[in-house]
């Protein structure tokens, strides 16, 4: 145990120079690209939003078993089988029909080349699956289905809320998916999160309808309130126009009537229909629709053939620059509800930082003298090997570049107190080993190979505590397990090279002292 | 060498009455969940002004109808830390800073607003139990691979005793209840095994060495051997922890707290409960030579 080549001690001292070079480099500015990297600081540290959304697929999941609801009877009126009571009820469809054509549906739905199982041959399972009781048939979605279902519309989701933060304009944005209905959104550095979570919230279903003056609760029209909640209308619910069919959307100053509008611009099948429109319908009031809200509802002057318009509705300058932006980029395919938020403001953050250095200092240098009150010369190497040891890990963490939370901090400051348990170790049994035996080398020899199992044991239990934390814990707890755990690494390193290393030096240099540590 | 062996018995009544405390402490009591674990809203708030205090604070928020509003100093004076539960309102914090820049001025700032919905704190909860299960699952896994099974158990038990003890007076003191304790709890986990396991290493190499001498004084022969060792690492780790909890700032003191009572628990649990199950197993000789007959 108490030998070393010259080739490992350069080897150590390469290692050693190589992360101490890496973790300085957080201090300064580099040119060099590989030697220029910095430890990312979490959201506590730096200040910014976490946000984690869900998309709620219920409405998705409706709609699409309402446009079932013609394919289905399509489909079977061609093959003349009469079904009856078609109704949507609780995301299933219901319908009943005779005993003679009882198994011809069934095999339908179940056969795999049918246009309801569009996905049979890739992953094997149906899209709907169908209960029959006496005639009686509920179908809805089977659990790939809801599966396939969940995750488009997921992938379109996050391209909208990428494309809405891209619009912002906030500084690296990190967007992700969480299982198959969440979207994960980080801001760093975003310290009034109010505007984001607006914008995120609103579906932007923008559509352009006809208000009608039929009665009210009849067929084919809805009664929607005004966004200011002035006013009712009788909307149609035909969608001449919808935000799909835009091509832009911009805030401009009306200095006509000297106000705010957003102007907006279509798409050539868009232009078509609304020209078509606008000629049809002079006279007529034309619906803005937006999520369920009336914004306008003007009446038709003229023909709009130039596929641009502009949308007036009292607004503000702020209020028309979102309601651009959520025009131009698009609507989400279902509403998005922030299911956790958690935003730290950037002075809070500093103080975080702050407190946390304060701690880590005080903690490392009360740690240093105990340890040198306790071990004279072997405190000292054992505190050269602590230094190291963090420099080590920050130099970890830097190539790295992981995320430093303040729980981070923590876990460092925790590997300070727990990284000499091995020298202890080591040490304590050299004491012992030179009651008896009157050779250092020996003594130091034995008492290095002897203490072996005990400090691999200790590293691995506190190993098996930093892994479940990584894989199970979240946000800045993920932190704390990766310094500590890559602190169990450090120590290792520190312990057996380098405290060893200088302990071998020193003790060879002096085998003949007596009590050479007490 | 001190005679830890003389209050063996002493302290076994003391730790399982104190489990027995701990336990109904936790049936009855409960234990008080932050909103990571119960959901709800917590707002931290810098007024900028002294004039400000938790009183006039908590008689404004109360007139906002948010339910059972909790309303703190946090750290000092001038910073506050308001909790309510889960509001339906989705602009709740936006009115929360009109209602108070329109009463106090705008004298705020923001420091940190965390919003927990009830879905995700139950699944938080759910996952902060499986991952102490689990853990607490792969430490025996890990102690059965590596000890005897009388070792085990009495590994077992000293870190059960640790987890419940540290829970329980977390519920006496009704300290919060939040992600970084389950971290923490965590920690003891690692920390208690990792002490138990040193001194039992010192009683299995002890039993090889001496065929005459019964457990009872063995444990007590490998306590002392190793005391200077579990002393100095529980003392570098509580300095390090102490400083946490004195200078980290308000987010990790309980985290820290947490820890302190684990390393203390810890330390006593692999004295006095993981050896004294070896000796009321009688675990002699035999027992290892057995074991190393096998391999």
């Amino acid at each position: 145990m108490l030998y070393f080549s010259k080739l490992r001690i350069i080897f150590i001292t390469l290692i050693s120079l190589l992360f101490i070079i890496f973790a300085l480099s957080n201090l300064f500015n580099f040119d060099n690209k590989i030697l220029n990297k910095k430890i990312n600081l979490g959201l506590d540290l730096q200040g910014g939003s976490y946000l984690l959304l869900e998309i709620d697929n219920d409405p998705v999941i409706e709609q699409k078993l309402q446009n079932l609801t013609v394919t289905i009877r399509n489909y079977f009126k061609e093959k003349n089988i009469r079904i009856t009571n078609f109704k949507l009820l609780n995301q299933t469809l219901v319908f009943t029909s005779d005993e003679n054509s009882k198994q011809i549906i069934l095999d339908e739905f179940m056969s795999e080349e049918s246009e309801f199982n569009p996905y049979y041959e890739r992953f094997k399972s149906h899209q709907l699956d169908i209960v029959e009781d006496d005639n009686f048939f509920k179908v809805s979605f089977s659990k790939q289905g809801i599966v396939n279902l969940k995750t488009s519309s997921q992938d379109q989701a996050l391209e909208i809320v990428r494309r809405r933060i891209d619009e912002i304009g906030t500084n690296e944005p990190n967007i992700l998916k969480r299982g198959n209905d969440r979207i994960l959104v980080e801001l760093p550095g975003l310290d009034d999160p109010m505007r984001i979570k607006s914008l995120l919230g609103k579906t932007a279903n923008l559509t352009f309808r006809f208000v009608t003056n039929n009665t009210e609760g009849s067929f084919g029209a809805e009664k929607l309130e005004f966004e200011d909640g002035t006013e009712e209308a009788m909307v149609s619910k035909r969608i001449i126009l919808s935000g799909e069919n835009l091509l832009d959307a911009q805030p401009r100053m009306d200095t006509e009537n000297n106000e705010t509008v957003v102007t907006f611009s279509l798409d050539r099948v868009g232009a078509k229909r609304f020209g078509k429109a606008t000629s049809n319908g002079i006279g007529k009031r034309l619906a803005i629709v937006l999520d369920g809200k009336v914004i306008s509802a003007p009446v038709i002057r003229d023909t709009i053939a130039t596929g641009s318009g502009q949308i007036s509705g009292g607004f503000t300058f702020q209020s028309a620059t979102d309601l651009a932006l959520l025009l131009r980029s698009g609507a989400l395919p279902a509403p998005l509800n922030i299911i956790e938020e958690r935003t730290v403001g950037p002075d809070l953050g500093q103080d975080s930082i702050n407190a946390g250095m304060i701690a880590l200092l005080i903690g490392f240098i009360f740690v240093v003298l105990y340890i040198f009150f306790k071990y004279k010369i072997f405190g000292i190497i054992t505190n050269i090997a602590l230094i190291l040891n963090l420099f080590i890990l920050v130099g970890i963490l830097t190539i790295f570049e992981a995320t430093l939370t303040l729980p981070g901090i923590a876990g460092i400051i925790l590997t300070v107190g727990m990284a000499v348990d091995a020298n202890v170790l080591i040490f304590e049994r050299i004491k012992e080993e030179l009651k008896n035996e009157k050779n250092n080398l020996i003594a130091f020899d034995s008492g290095y190979t002897k203490s072996r199992t005990a400090i691999l044991d200790a590293n691995i239990t506190t190993l098996i505590a930093a892994i479940i934390l990584f894989f199970m814990g979240s946000g800045p707890i993920k932190g704390f397990s990766l310094t500590l755990g890559i602190g169990i690494f450090t120590t290792l390193f520190t312990v057996y090279f380098i405290a060893r290393l200088l302990t071998v030096l020193y003790v060879s240099k002096n085998k003949e002292k007596e009590g050479l540590i007490r | 060498m001190i005679a830890f062996n003389k209050y063996y018995n002493k302290f076994n009544i003391l730790s399982v009455s104190l489990v027995i405390v701990s336990l109904l402490l936790l049936t009855f009591k409960g234990l008080n969940f932050g909103i990571d674990f119960k959901g709800g809203t917590l707002i931290e708030l810098r007024s900028t002004v002294n004039k400000i205090n938790v009183s006039s604070l908590r008689d404004n928020l109360s007139q906002m109808n948010l339910g059972d509003v909790s309303v703190k100093n946090f750290g000092n004076e001038t910073d506050f830390l308001i909790k309510f539960e889960n509001n339906e309102n989705k602009n709740v914090i936006e009115e929360i800073k009109k209602n108070l820049d329109k009463s106090f001025g705008n004298n705020f700032n923001f420091r940190r607003v965390e919003n927990v919905g009830p879905k995700v704190s139950a699944e938080l909860l759910r996952s902060g139990v499986i991952a102490i299960s689990v853990a607490l699952f792969l430490m025996l896994v890990y102690i059965w691979i590596r000890f005897e099974w009388q070792f085990s158990l009495g590994a077992i038990i000293a870190l059960f005793h640790d987890v419940i003890v540290t829970l329980g007076l977390f519920s006496l003191l009704g300290l919060e209840i939040n992600l970084s304790i389950i971290a923490a709890v965590l920690t003891i986990v690692g920390y208690s095994m990792n002490d138990t396991v040193v001194i039992f290493d010192r009683v299995r190499e002890n039993l090889r060495k001496y065929s005459d001498i019964k457990i009872f004084e063995l444990t007590n022969i490998s306590i002392n051997e190793t005391l200077s060792r579990t002393l100095i690492t529980s003392i570098t780790t509580l300095l390090a922890l102490l400083s946490i909890f004195f200078f980290g700032g308000e987010v990790l003191k309980g985290f820290s707290l947490a820890m302190i009572f684990g390393v203390i628990f810890g330390t006593y649990s692999s004295i006095y409960i993981a050896n004294t199950v070896l000796v009321r197993l009688n675990v002699t000789q035999k027992t290892v030579i057995k074991e190393d007959n096998k391999n």
